[in-house]
């Protein structure tokens, strides 16, 4: 399974069978839901602000292993930071799964994300890990997630 | 397995038929003997679309390299020739579904659009406020969408008849469900998400008894089982040729002419008029007055030879060989620790769709992928058939006449991978 092992990582596995930070937040500042019409995944994304900062993250949804873990896996990252990290890491997440090899700043910055390198590698895929991140982005806007772009 | 209108002297026949020779078929489609990740192609997507034999390609071809010109307007040679091709295509579908009348034949691009056709034209015509459309719980999203569109215009209202655990339409809730506002009952022949055959039959007997008109889908049907409009009695019937191993873009509407006469046209344009002035145009005849614009040529000249393949190979040997398979491959799948079948009718066809307790559809499409298999992983474009399960999606294997015992051990191999690989 060696190829398949790149998508389907330990870590990527774990956290699709156990999501953490799973579940409503409620109540929350911000919130969106995001659908990928493709395979029906639906994810929703919970916010907490306190001074410009992620205090608190939540998620929930029914997805693929790689939806779930995504979403697990950002919720992980993104609490504590503040908006404009938090935005600079999807930039960084987005560029790791759809051309790969981000700066090596950038990728220290990834940390645990780092695991979903091998995305790249399965196109149609690409908006199964993005879709979590769409759906934040979406929450802290007051828009509808627009995945179309992947 | 549904065959509808085989008399035992067919099934005779088929007996006597020599074995069924899956190895020369599969000869006859080139993309079949592709490697993809460097194993060998198994393809099982095919309700998504099928694989095109060579005659078909060559079919194509031989219009764009040696006739191609518009039809049904040139005084030359080659424009003769394309009419003649085109018209013969319409000629095979017309015998093909044991139509009464080539002129009961409308070309269009696909089931989806004979939908939208039907929908339209008839729908303004016949449907009015308060007026219903019955559909089923089964329907793929182009059986409910388009009716559902007309209902919005007309204030008319869309019914659907349930259907139980095992995929299978209720019929006494269906018989209820029909009273004196139906206008039209759509139901599709067999189910693309979970293979059931519908009782169509039984269906069109409860309709017509109360003076409705019945629409068959039969994009997902025709592939796998001989269908005869006469013998059935239905009033509308479409399919898709890609579907049939024909090309994409090319499919049929069969409409009883007493109902095409009375219904007004669907796009305007070149070749469905007889005379326009800025006043008035009048309308040409059946089928060409809803074939507006020059048609998909190529396409109903492929879809033709797609016939002849599939009438060379023999639908009921077709029907019998794919029963088998399916048969086979579900009690394997079954087996596999883990595995749900969703859909379990009584009468089933080319379609075997599953869950996983480890895995979501997609894991398992992308899985399967890397060993070379080719599946449908989501919904299936029936959204509501999935609520009705309360399922995001399923991962489907689907039929098609190349396939081999092999293929579907192959599957059942990925299955195992699957588990494997996130158990």
């Amino acid at each position: 399974m060696s190829d398949l092992g790149e998508l389907y990582q330990e870590l990527i596995v774990d956290h699709s069978k156990h999501p953490r930070n799973f579940g409503k937040l409620q109540p929350a500042d911000h919130q969106a839901t995001g659908y990928n019409p493709l395979c029906g995944d639906k994810v929703s994304v919970y916010l907490k602000l306190d001074n410009g900062l992620v205090s608190e993250v939540r998620f929930e949804g029914v997805g693929c292993a790689i939806s779930t873990a995504s979403a697990s896996l950002m919720t992980e990252r993104i609490k504590g930071k503040s908006l404009a990290e938090a935005e600079a890491l999807f930039q960084n997440f987005h560029e790791l799964v759809t051309v790969g090899h981000p700066e090596p700043a950038a990728m220290e910055q990834l940390g645990k994300l780092k695991v979903f390198a091998g995305v790249k590698d399965y196109p149609v895929r690409v908006k199964c890990a993005t879709l979590a991140w769409h759906t934040f982005r979406a929450a802290l806007r007051g828009e509808e997630p627009d995945i179309s772009i992947d | 397995m549904a065959t509808i209108g085989t008399g035992s002297a067919t099934q005779a026949a088929v007996l006597a038929a020599p074995a069924y020779d899956v190895r020369g078929i599969r000869e006859d489609f080139p993309v079949l003997r592709q490697t993809v990740y460097g194993k060998p192609l198994v393809y099982l997507d095919n309700a998504a679309t099928s694989q095109k034999p060579r005659s078909v390609l060559e079919a194509i071809g031989h219009f764009y390299s040696e006739d191609c010109a518009n039809v049904h307007r040139g005084v030359h040679l080659l424009s003769q020739r394309a009419t003649d091709d085109y018209e013969r295509g319409r000629a095979k579908a017309q015998q093909f579904l044991g139509a009464a009348e080539s002129r009961e034949i409308i070309f269009v691009r696909g089931t989806t659009e004979a939908i939208n056709l039907l929908a339209s034209s008839f729908g303004r015509k016949f449907v009015n406020a308060g007026d219903e459309i019955l559909i089923t719980a089964l329907e793929h999203h182009s059986n409910i969408v388009p009716w559902q569109m007309l209902c919005q215009d007309k204030g008319a209202r869309l019914r659907v008849a349930p259907i139980n655990d095992a995929g299978e339409l209720l019929m006494d809730e269906f018989e209820k469900l029909i009273n004196e506002r139906t206008r039209m009952v759509a139901v599709s022949h067999v189910s693309n998400a979970l293979g059931t055959v519908n009782p169509v039959a039984e269906i069109i007997q409860i309709a017509h008894r109360r003076n409705v008109p019945v629409f068959l889908d039969g994009a997902q049907a025709v592939p796998h089982c001989r269908v005869n409009v006469q013998e059935l009695d239905c009033d509308f019937y479409a399919f898709s040729g890609h579907k049939l191993y024909g090309p994409t873009g090319v499919g049929i509407l069969y409409g009883k002419a007493k109902w095409l006469e009375q219904m007004p046209p669907y796009q305007g344009g070149g070749d469905m008029i007889r005379a326009v002035t800025f006043e008035k145009t009048l309308y040409n005849t059946i089928p060409y007055r809803f074939e507006a614009g020059t048609p998909n040529i190529s396409g109903g000249i492929g879809l033709g030879a797609a016939i002849d393949y599939v009438n060379h190979v023999g639908l009921d040997r077709i029907a019998a060989y794919e029963h088998e398979l399916l048969e086979y491959v579900t009690r394997r799948a079954k087996a596999v620790p883990g595995v749900r079948i969703i859909g379990e009718a009584k009468e089933k066809a080319g379609v075997l769709s599953i869950v996983m307790d480890v895995a979501h559809p997609h894991d398992i499409g992308t899985i399967l992928d890397r060993e070379g298999i080719a599946i449908r992983a989501g919904h299936h474009c029936a959204m509501p058939v999935m609520d009705r399960f309360g399922i995001a999606g399923t991962a489907r294997a689907s039929l098609a006449l190349y396939n081999t015992r092999e293929e579907m051990d192959a599957f059942v191999k990925g299955l195992e991978k699957v588990r494997e690989v996130l158990g």
